[in-house]
């Protein structure tokens, strides 16, 4: 097994954990910390392909991961903020409860 | 993800984090293995945190921590690991072993102000709008008259 196939595997172990933590939670808070996570599985490959493909001078796979990682950040301020708002409203974050969508 | 308390699933979060810029680190990505650090460990954890304390969902609580449809969304993760780890492993994947130095920061400077320029402009941006959004949203909204 070489070492690209073993931080694939890694990479969609914590994808899976992340989806699974994503589709199962009540808490917003946690559903959100789960589409981290996948983000985070992503950058992983990038790296790896990055580092273990034919060109490694290329440095696409870094810069694609320092994009991801930027979009990753705006991506929990907004989300963050929108569970703020709908706490506000509702007053929890529960997603079982929030079948609503006018306030 | 299965811990009931949400400081706990934060916390083991963070670890998991600082194990992912460890991983960085060790594929000779110094640059973003550093980043990885200051974005997530120094500031999504920490976003993450104060969100959990401004909605007081923090300490035990008598409601179930798994949602109406856990079963369901459990076996959907379960068949997507099994189905990655199948296509990995049966994908013939040759790797050249090419012991290259490691990425020095002057050429990723070097790449985002030449290459990568405007998508770095677009970036900062899409960054400006977002906080600027967010902090719009969760602005406590002033009663109408």
């Amino acid at each position: 097994m070489s070492p690209l196939t073993g931080y694939l595997l890694l990479s969609a172990m914590i994808f899976s954990i992340g989806l699974a933590g994503a589709l199962s939670r009540r808490n917003a808070i946690l559903v959100l910390i789960g589409i981290e996570l996948m983000l985070n599985a992503a950058n992983l490959n990038f790296i790896a392909f990055c580092r273990y493909g034919p060109n490694p001078a290329a440095l696409t796979g870094i810069m694609f991961t320092i994009f991801s990682i930027g979009i990753a950040a705006a991506e929990a301020a907004v989300g963050l903020g929108i569970i703020l708002a709908v706490y506000r409203h509702t007053k929890n974050t529960d997603l079982d409860q929030m079948n609503s969508m006018k306030g | 993800m299965g811990l009931r308390n949400l400081i706990h699933c934060v916390l083991a979060l963070t670890l998991g984090f600082v194990g992912l810029a460890m991983l960085y680190l060790e594929l000779g990505a110094q640059f973003v293995g550093f980043t990885q650090i200051l974005v997530y460990v120094g500031a999504v954890a920490i976003l993450s945190v104060f969100a959990i304390m401004m909605t007081r969902s923090a300490g035990p609580n008598a409601e179930p921590a798994l949602s109406a449809s856990w079963i369901s969304g459990l076996v959907v993760a379960g068949a997507t690991f099994a189905v990655l780890a199948w296509a990995i492993i049966s994908s013939n994947i040759t790797t050249a072993a090419s012991d290259q130095p490691e990425v020095s920061v002057k050429a990723i400077g070097n790449a985002l102000m030449h290459n990568y320029a405007v998508p770095l402009e677009i970036m900062g941006l899409l960054l400006t709008a977002a906080l600027i959004g967010a902090v719009i949203v969760a602005m406590p909204q002033e009663k109408a008259q």
